[in-house]
């Protein structure tokens, strides 16, 4: 019964796209952040999706394939008088994109809600399907 | 004489089968919405219905079923055409015989992905009130054959 492998597959689309949301959240609140614990200033995250196969009559499920760290420059801000402050002067932040990071949430939201949806749909017609013949 | 008694409802059971297994596909291309490289797949109804029920020979004609109810079995009018799948950009390339092809893409996306989000979106729900017609159609016959066993 093919129908019941779209529960897998939404299902592994729902938990990437919620451990997107995961780290966009953790971005958005290092968004200001200094420095952490081992000195070097917050790298924002990302998450690498990648198809896999779901279930034994090749359906097409996702899942978080690594999660990496941008390579941009931190953003430097002359402050002196911080105390993370470098010889310069300048204090450097993370490199954390807060528009990207926007543009993220939502688009993780979305995808959510769409495959929710899809999952909605498939319930409802195994549903009538049980119900066949009464 | 029992076959007599399913062989009308063996047609819509495989339809039901080749709704579902499209519904699965959807729903693998819905989930790769956002999956760099990912190639998005659909399968001909018309085709795949055909091969399906094309050796049990039902009493259903499945040739006015394709949009190109004169055409060829690959929706061409002359054996040297090349097959295009089936008209509207919308549909799947390839897709012949029944078997999954790849959708064409209408809008080409920078990281690969070939996957239409809209046109998911409305195959999604087209294929789940077919599939619910399908089951209404199996109901009805049920309930006819009921009818007739009773006899009133």
């Amino acid at each position: 019964m093919s129908m019941f492998s779209v529960f897998g597959i939404s299902g592994s689309a729902v938990s990437a796209q919620s451990q997107r949301l995961n780290v966009v959240a953790s971005n958005l609140a290092n968004a200001d952040a200094v420095a952490g614990p081992d000195g070097q200033p917050y790298k924002a995250r990302q998450v690498v999706f990648q198809t896999t196969p779901m279930g034994a009559d090749g359906g097409a499920g996702v899942r978080v394939d690594a999660v990496t760290e941008s390579q941009t420059p931190g953003r430097k801000v002359h402050e002196p008088a911080n105390p993370m402050a470098d010889a310069d002067g300048y204090v450097t932040h993370s490199n954390v994109n807060a528009v990207e990071e926007m543009f993220n949430m939502i688009s993780a939201s979305r995808a959510y809600q769409n495959n929710i949806e899809v999952m909605n749909t498939a319930k409802n017609l195994l549903l009538k399907t049980l119900q066949l013949g009464t | 004489m029992l076959d007599k008694l399913t062989n009308a409802m063996d047609f819509h059971t495989k339809a039901l089968v080749l709704r579902s297994e499209r519904q699965r596909v959807i729903a693998g291309n819905i989930a790769n919405a956002d999956t760099p490289g990912f190639a998005a797949r659909d399968s001909n109804f018309a085709d795949a219905l055909r091969e399906a029920s094309g050796s049990s020979g039902g009493t259903y004609s499945t040739a006015s079923l394709a949009g190109t109810a004169s055409a060829g079995a690959n929706g061409v009018s002359h054996p040297r055409h090349i097959p295009l799948g089936s008209g509207s950009g919308g549909s799947a390339s390839g897709g012949a015989d029944g078997e999954q092809g790849y959708v064409v893409q209408t809008q080409p996306r920078l990281d690969g992905n070939s996957v239409d989000l809209d046109r998911e979106r409305a195959a999604f729900a087209d294929n789940a009130v077919r599939y619910e017609a399908t089951l209404r159609f199996i109901n009805g016959q049920g309930k006819t054959m009921l009818a007739a066993i009773t006899g009133q």
